[in-house]
């Protein structure tokens, strides 16, 4: 049994150690905001949060995650709530077909949590690795920078 | 005499031995050039990569300001635009020659051999010529320099002199008449304006040379230079073909992605003329001679695990099963990625754990806005120990050799750049 703390709760699991996280979130744990894109770590459709820093979940294995915090999509907010950077998502309507914005959304969350304030060259770096095809990248770079502006 | 003695007992003697200025000129026009020859320097310039230690990271071309680690301290590439306050703008082409065959600049001051002239001495009039020709039509941008941070006693300029007279061998190139014209290309190219013994031969406490190995191995910004010659760590031996290929593109199926500093030497040379990135490659396939029987045999091994995959246990075997396999372990054919199985690849082989762990922490990117192979960085996914057990995996069933002992100094050292 491997022990998971996801979004605060811990999860009891019995899993292959080397399966990707994202595999057990969405197959296990019905959290299907992370996106299973290429698998290999090079769209970020699938990014989370692991003690607050984004990584890919395709690529995490369940054996790295023992006593550190996962935050997925749904840890960010609610339908009903949605967190800061969701609502700028939302306010920006930066979502085209949708399939990447869970990825952006989290490491949109990263990067304002360890610089509140990024400049546009900041922002645009730190999100080089997550890709979009349906072009929405300028509404995805106001997004992050209404969500830094807002409170 | 120990190095830091003799530092001290050549300063006293050498306190005064900068050359004459050279008299500043106006920067000659574009007009004043034949196209062909600046298009030459063009061509020259991207082999000796000069764009890369003279171009801050997202600043202008040939402007200066990129950080250039050593174990002196912090070099800073300086403005080597046409501007005349800030730049070289001013410089005739005698003072051009003389920066790049004797290491002196337009003022009589000595250069610090950051700046390869010990290999650029080599260069042919004509071809210091068509760089003059290049240089000097680079659009001149005003940017001063930024004073290099070197720790004492190293940020005495004056003991360059002293360097220059132990160390540096002012010589033009002598090609080997026992040799064809390829080979003799490739060494004028490679000890040359190429300046591959810079990062790929090893070096003593002051930064010379290690004049008896050369391309033995080496080092460069943190990264391990492997060596090129019979000692190559490759598992298995290049031939001039695949050389020329990685040279041209980065990568070659059964050795190796360009990482590190070599990215950009790699991009460099996709723009340099065919038949020189050829001669190039001839050069070092002779440098590396015919490999032995046993290599050879160590080859077709790594050949075969390559295809095979891995099948290990362990905490280091199910972080590899998780994180690298999908791209890197055919056995698997897990995905379409098709990154170099790691028994193949020189990270895992040579002496230092140093390209491993970059590699594996900061991952493989290309600059900013350009296309290009990637792969993703860890130093976020994974913890110090994981990382530590990954590679003691990799190195042992990759590698196929005993553990690294600087694994815990070389993290320590990428975790602290990395703050």
């Amino acid at each position: 049994m491997i022990s998971l703390d996801v979004n605060g709760k811990t999860q009891e699991l019995d899993a292959d150690p080397a399966t990707p996280l994202l595999y057990v979130l969405r197959d296990y744990l019905q959290l299907n905001g992370a996106k299973f894109g290429c698998g290999l770590g090079q769209c970020g459709a699938c990014t989370v949060l692991v003690d607050g820093r984004a990584v890919f979940s395709c690529v995490t294995p369940i054996s790295t995650l023992a006593g550190r915090r996962i935050t997925t999509l749904e840890g960010l907010g609610t339908p009903e709530k949605p967190g800061r950077v969701q609502r700028a998502f939302i306010a920006e309507q930066a979502a085209q077909c949708g399939y990447c914005i869970p990825g952006m959304i989290m490491q949109a969350q990263a990067l304002l949590e360890r610089t509140p304030h990024p400049t546009s060259g900041e922002i645009r770096k730190h999100m080089s690795g997550n890709l979009c095809r349906c072009g929405t990248h300028m509404r995805i770079l106001r997004a992050v920078e209404r969500a830094a502006r807002e409170p | 005499m120990r190095p830091l003695a003799l530092i001290a007992v050549a300063a006293a003697m050498c306190s005064a031995c900068a050359a004459e200025p050279l008299a500043p000129v106006a920067a000659p026009t574009r007009a004043s050039f034949d196209p062909s020859l600046i298009a030459k320097g063009a061509q020259l310039a991207a082999i000796g990569n000069c764009r890369v230690c003279h171009t801050a990271e997202g600043g202008k071309s040939f402007a200066g300001g990129r950080p250039i680690e050593t174990p002196f301290g912090t070099f800073y590439g300086t403005n080597i635009t046409p501007d005349p306050d800030t730049g070289i703008g001013g410089w005739s082409e005698q003072a051009f020659v003389r920066a790049l065959r004797e290491g002196i600049d337009r003022d009589g001051r000595h250069l610090y051999p950051a700046f390869p002239y010990e290999y650029y001495t080599r260069l042919t009039d004509e071809d210091i010529h068509a760089l003059y020709a290049y240089i000097a039509t680079r659009e001149a941008v005003h940017a001063q320099n930024r004073p290099h941070e070197l720790r004492a006693p190293f940020n005495i300029r004056a003991l360059v002199a002293t360097w220059k007279a132990i160390y540096f061998e002012r010589a033009p190139f002598r090609p080997d008449p026992a040799r064809d014209a390829q080979w003799n290309r490739g060494a004028y190219l490679v000890n040359g304006l190429g300046h591959c013994g810079a990062c790929h031969t090893p070096r003593g406490a002051l930064g010379a040379e290690k004049k008896d190995r050369p391309f033995s191995g080496g080092i460069a910004e943190g990264w391990h230079g492997p060596a090129l010659d019979a000692r190559s760590p490759a598992p298995v031996p290049w031939t001039a073909e695949q050389l020329f290929k990685y040279l041209r593109t980065g990568l070659d199926d059964v050795h190796a992605i360009a990482a590190g500093p070599m990215d950009p030497v790699v991009r460099n040379l996709a723009r340099a003329p065919e038949e020189d990135v050829r001669a190039m490659a001839a050069y070092l396939e002779a440098l590396a001679g015919p490999p032995s029987a046993e290599r050879r045999k160590k080859a077709d091994a790594a050949l075969a695990q390559a295809k095979a995959g891995s099948r290990a246990n362990g905490r280091g075997a199910e972080i590899y099963a998780g994180t690298c396999a999908a791209c890197h372990d055919r056995g698997r054919e897990a995905g379409s990625g098709g990154a170099l199985p790691l028994g193949l690849g020189t990270a895992m082989t040579i002496p230092t754990s140093s390209n491993l762990l970059r590699i594996t922490l900061e991952g493989i990117a290309p600059p900013e806005g350009q296309p290009g192979r990637a792969m993703p960085g860890f130093a976020d996914a994974l913890t110090d120990g994981q990382v530590k057990d990954l590679a003691a995996y990799i190195r042992s069933e990759f590698g196929r050799a005993p553990a690294w002992p600087d694994v815990e100094q070389e993290l320590r050292k990428i975790r602290e750049e990395r703050k």
